[in-house]
């Protein structure tokens, strides 16, 4: 069965989708990336979905759920690399994943979960969000 | 009775092609009053149109009758949609154009008294299919004008469309979207589309919308607003709507729209600074006139 790899850096979960998601690989790394973050005590999650091209309502949401439940954990999750025509489409289903902190590429999301992890860089995107919790 | 029918259709077709070259001096000269338009087409042209006119004429009335929508007509018919869309380009009225199909009826009239004098009856008979048939022509050749005007602004519509987005940086990081005219679903997707590719090819962190040319927001208009806000969020860049007329800030307020999560600016030189701010820049003005000043001290 395949899997999509988490890679621990440092403090962080690394998670790059490279493969088209079906809604069973959703579900196995729903569970994979929780059970790793708290074996590994991780911090924050960094999803790099540059080469998704495909998105439908169950993915949109299931973005929503791992970030949920990371913050539960104590991890803060960062979404980076989206491509232009899957946001228009989650915006056209409705779904703005409010919770979810984004950014445009791997380096500036690794930046913003430093920056969170401070709990400094009050220019950072969503901090509000971070503080809150 | 289906051959008095026969004969009458027959009797038109054989009377225009009998008259043919007399018909063809008199219309045109019957255009060079009513409608010529010596400065948009040549002479020769206009000659060459009408004689082609005719002889297409003689023969699908000969075969068909008065029936212009049968497939005898045909050629006649590509003949008039040409000749339409050539005097829509070259700048022609409707009525002009029209007046090309009206202004032959004299002429065939005048060909039909000659031909049956004798007969009133008969005259009057043919009058009446010749008229029949020519307004049936002339209302074709304004559909066909019609139909290649409201191509042609059909074209430019498009064609304004891909000019009116344009996507400018204004310093690194920064991008700027200046949105002129009104908005509507088809515009907003492009506008949307070009703003997110160039967010991902320019590597932006900040975009501002610049409304000051939309001269109005409703609430479809806002809708498309906070969609590309929220687009451009999930990508991981920064929006900032600037250039909010003061008239515009109190419909959105009355329409109740809520754009509490998208950050709005009053003026484009606002939104700037607050994106130069994001992007940890700092604007420094070089003092060099109070030190100046102090050494003269």
């Amino acid at each position: 069965m395949e899997k999509i790899p988490i890679l621990r850096m440092g403090e962080f979960l690394l998670v790059t989708i490279q493969v088209d998601m079906h809604d069973r690989l959703a579900m196995t790394l729903q569970d994979d990336l929780t059970k790793r973050i708290s074996e590994t005590n991780a911090h924050g999650v960094l999803i790099d979905i540059s080469t998704l091209e495909i998105v439908d309502s169950f993915i949109g949401r299931m973005l929503g759920n791992i970030a949920a439940m990371s913050r539960v954990l104590d991890a803060r999750t960062v979404v980076v690399g989206m491509q232009p025509a899957v946001a228009i489409t989650l915006v056209e289903l409705g779904m703005s994943l409010p919770g979810v902190r984004t950014a445009l590429n791997v380096d500036a999301g690794m930046k913003l979960l430093r920056e969170s992890l401070n709990g400094h860089g009050e220019n950072g995107q969503g901090q509000s969000d971070g503080r809150r919790l | 009775m289906a051959t008095t029918l026969n004969q009458k259709t027959s009797g038109l077709g054989s009377i225009i092609s009998r008259h043919k070259e007399q018909i063809l001096s008199e219309w045109l000269r019957e255009m060079g009053g009513a409608a010529r338009r010596s400065d948009l087409i040549k002479e020769s042209e206009l000659q060459s149109q009408c004689s082609r006119f005719i002889g297409l004429l003689a023969d699908a009335t000969g075969q068909a009758g008065t029936m212009v929508q049968s497939s005898a007509y045909d050629p006649l018919r590509d003949l008039l949609t040409d000749i339409s869309k050539s005097r829509a380009v070259q700048g022609f009225t409707a009525r002009e154009t029209a007046v090309f199909v009206f202004s032959i009826k004299r002429p065939i009239f005048t060909a039909i008294r000659e031909e049956l004098s004798k007969d009133p009856t008969a005259m009057a008979e043919e009058m009446w299919n010749a008229t029949e048939l020519l307004d049936g022509l002339g209302l074709y050749t304004t559909d066909a004008y019609l139909k290649s005007r409201e191509e042609t602004i059909h074209r430019q519509q498009e064609e304004m469309l891909e000019l009116s987005t344009p996507v400018v940086k204004l310093w690194e990081g920064i991008l700027a979207l200046p949105l002129i005219g009104t908005l509507d679903s088809a515009r907003t997707q492009v506008v949307m589309e070009s703003l997110l590719e160039a967010i991902v090819r320019t590597n932006s962190q900040v975009a501002i919308i610049d409304i000051t040319g939309v001269p109005t927001v409703d609430t479809v208009v806002a809708q498309h607003l906070i969609k590309t806000v929220t687009a451009a969020r999930l990508m991981g860049a920064d929006c900032i709507i600037s250039g909010v007329r003061p008239q515009i800030a109190q419909t959105i307020v009355h329409l109740g729209i809520n754009l509490l999560d998208v950050t709005t600016k009053a003026t484009l030189s606002d939104a700037f600074a607050l994106a130069i701010k994001k992007s940890g820049f700092t604007f420094v003005r070089p003092e060099k006139k109070k030190n100046k000043e102090q050494e003269e001290d």
